[in-house]
């Protein structure tokens, strides 16, 4: 029993980094219809940046408030330079846009800080806390609350804000929602630039935890993928579920049956469902329209 | 003829080459890894430019085929010849088991399955290191011979995998034109229509799946075999990618395109190397850079402004 608990703890933990991840992809893919394989680099970018502007001195919130803009800034760049220009390609020319992005990316963080792995300090010391017989980090404290804030404000923006709902209008009908006044244009870099900036957050949030390395965003966004893809593509609050339920599963995977093969396990299961349920645990079964 | 005509040129080419750069690192090294690829490229294109779907798990069966081979050859002293067999049973099994199931996927969910599918197989390439040598690899698989030659320069992996080539392009050149390759190209327009046309469409995209994962995975036998040596880092995630870019960055579709595409990013690293630590930043820059001017592809955009250019030629004559 406490051995459950402890896996579960686990899970959600790692559920809610994926669950951030999958919330980024959601986002961008409601706005612009594009499957942003850049989306585990932003993680990546907030925490070097937050890493290394620690190093440099500066206090860790201000370390981590400059991160998160960086990541913005970043998002903003990819959405106006890369993706924007070519908004009339196919689905699979911006699925490699955004592939060569990540690698882009990912050379750049190469050329700045090398291979090497790094850490951030614990937010507020390493001293587990006991809970029912399990332990658990305080940064795990720290992720899991921090991805409920983030997920509640953003569910928030696009509930009761003008921009949240101009944003869920684009993913319904650009055309329509262009006709309305809204402009579709700020619209798609608001929602690069709220993916990366989630993104950048959730990367902060996990550094402590798990380290930093220049590729370590490329797992951490195909399980952000995996999380929007278990909701079903294209629902917000979904991502958010598939992402702890794909974390819970992947601890209790590593707990039961081998830690080696947890990837594979969670990939797994991920087949099984597109096998069994193509439309995601949450997303509405449509038919296709010709 | 004129349909082929692509197809003697390149061969004319090919069979030229090492005569004009007599061993030439770029020729015979490179040259060989970069038709490595070009069967791999074309043999994804039928399953992505012909039928309009997407894989971004090719590399399995790549690493199926080469993990067999090697596996076979060096644990149980397999002739490569059988061993090559058995990759290919493997790989037949394989795809024809997820080819029903992934295939009813369509556009980002058939993404997932299928990288899904390569991170799996991956993992137990990595992880079933009693059977596979795990991150290690497997060295000391020994050459293979083609009737009374042992193949083991590069000059003879050069010719081996240029006949390879020829062939499969061939092969794609003419599916093109059959019942098959026209099901296809209906596939891709759209599905419900092909549908509505009596093609059996859940079947012609599983053959055409079965059929460009069985010559990845013969490519991958001989990989294994030129190489000596297997390591999972070749068989990737990454590699995946790499092949869907040599398909798109040619130009979806064109047999030829993807010839372009494979042979562009074979010798990109080449030149790429001389940058040194701004390589992977290069590589990730055009890539993106090509896909956002020329979203049709290298070869498809070029090949068509030369043809209306030489339309436009004939045209101006004929007034």
């Amino acid at each position: 029993m406490d051995l459950l608990l402890q896996f579960l703890l686990t899970g959600l933990t790692t559920g809610s980094i994926y669950a951030l991840v999958g919330l980024g992809f959601a986002i961008i893919y409601n706005a612009s219809d594009v499957v942003n394989f850049a989306q585990g680099e932003f993680l990546m970018i907030g925490a070097m940046s937050a890493i290394f502007l620690h190093r440099l001195g500066l206090p860790l919130p201000l370390a981590i408030a400059a991160a998160v803009a960086i990541s913005i800034a970043v998002g903003l760049l990819l959405e106006k330079l890369a993706i924007e220009p070519a908004r009339n390609a196919s689905v699979v020319s911006l699925i490699i846009i955004t592939i060569g992005a990540s690698i882009f990316f990912r050379g750049v963080a190469l050329l700045i800080w090398g291979k090497e792995i790094y850490g951030l300090p614990h937010f507020s010391g390493e001293e587990p806390i006991r809970l029912l017989g399990a332990t658990v980090l305080p940064q795990s404290i720290w992720v899991m609350a921090g991805t409920v804030v983030l997920v509640g404000a953003v569910k928030y923006f696009f509930d009761h804000t003008l921009a949240g709902k101009a944003m869920r209008a684009c993913s319904h009908n650009k055309r329509a929602a262009a006709l309305l006044g809204i402009d579709v244009k700020k619209i798609m870099l608001l929602s690069y630039g709220l993916s990366a900036g989630l993104g950048g957050l959730a990367g902060v949030l996990v550094a402590p935890i798990t380290y930093m390395t220049y590729d370590a965003g490329v797992m951490l966004g195909l399980k952000g993928f995996c999380a929007a893809i278990l909701g079903g593509m294209g629902s917000s609050m979904g991502a958010v579920a598939g992402g702890l339920v794909l974390g819970v599963i992947e601890a209790l995977g590593t707990g039961f049956i081998s830690s080696g093969y947890k990837d594979a396990i969670s990939f797994f299961i991920i087949l099984l469902i597109l096998f069994f349920r193509p439309s995601g645990l949450f997303g509405k079964s449509g038919g296709e329209r010709v | 003829m004129r349909r082929l005509s692509g197809f003697f040129g390149l061969a004319a080419v090919l069979a030229a080459l090492p005569f004009l750069f007599p061993d030439n690192y770029y020729v015979t090294v490179v040259g060989t890894t970069a038709m490595i690829h070009v069967i791999l490229a074309v043999a994804l294109n039928l399953f992505m430019g012909y039928a309009g779907q997407i894989s971004l798990g090719h590399a399995a069966f790549f690493g199926i085929g080469a993990y067999a081979s090697a596996v076979l050859t060096t644990r149980y002293g397999l002739n490569p010849w059988l061993a090559l067999g058995a990759g290919l049973v493997a790989t037949y099994l394989v795809s024809l088991a997820i080819s029903r199931p992934i295939l009813r996927l369509k556009g980002h969910y058939l993404a997932m399955a299928t990288l899904g599918f390569g991170i799996i197989v991956h993992i137990f390439l990595v992880q079933a290191d009693t059977v596979t040598g795990g991150p290690d690899g497997l060295s000391g698989i020994p050459p293979m011979s083609l009737g009374p030659v042992v193949l083991d320069t590069d000059m003879e992996w050069y010719w081996t995998m240029g006949g390879l080539m020829l062939a499969t392009i061939l092969f794609s050149l003419n599916l093109s034109v059959s019942r098959m390759g026209r099901a296809l190209f209906a596939i891709h327009g759209s599905e419900v229509a092909a549908q509505t046309m009596g093609i059996d469409t859940p079947k012609v995209k599983s053959q055409v799946f079965i059929i460009s994962a069985l010559i990845t995975s013969l490519t991958g036998s001989l990989f294994a075999h030129q190489q000596s040596f297997v390591s999972p880092d070749s068989f990737g995630f990454f590699f995946s990618v790499e092949l869907v870019t040599m398909v798109v960055l040619g130009g979806m579709g064109s047999t030829f395109g993807a010839v372009v595409g494979a042979v562009l990013l074979s010798f990109l690293p080449e030149f790429l190397t001389v940058f040194e630590d701004y390589e992977v930043m290069i590589y990730g820059a055009i890539l993106m850079s090509i896909m956002i001017f020329l979203p049709s592809g290298l070869f498809v955009a070029v090949a068509g402004f030369a043809s209306r250019r030489l339309a436009a030629g004939r045209e101006r004559r004929r007034c």
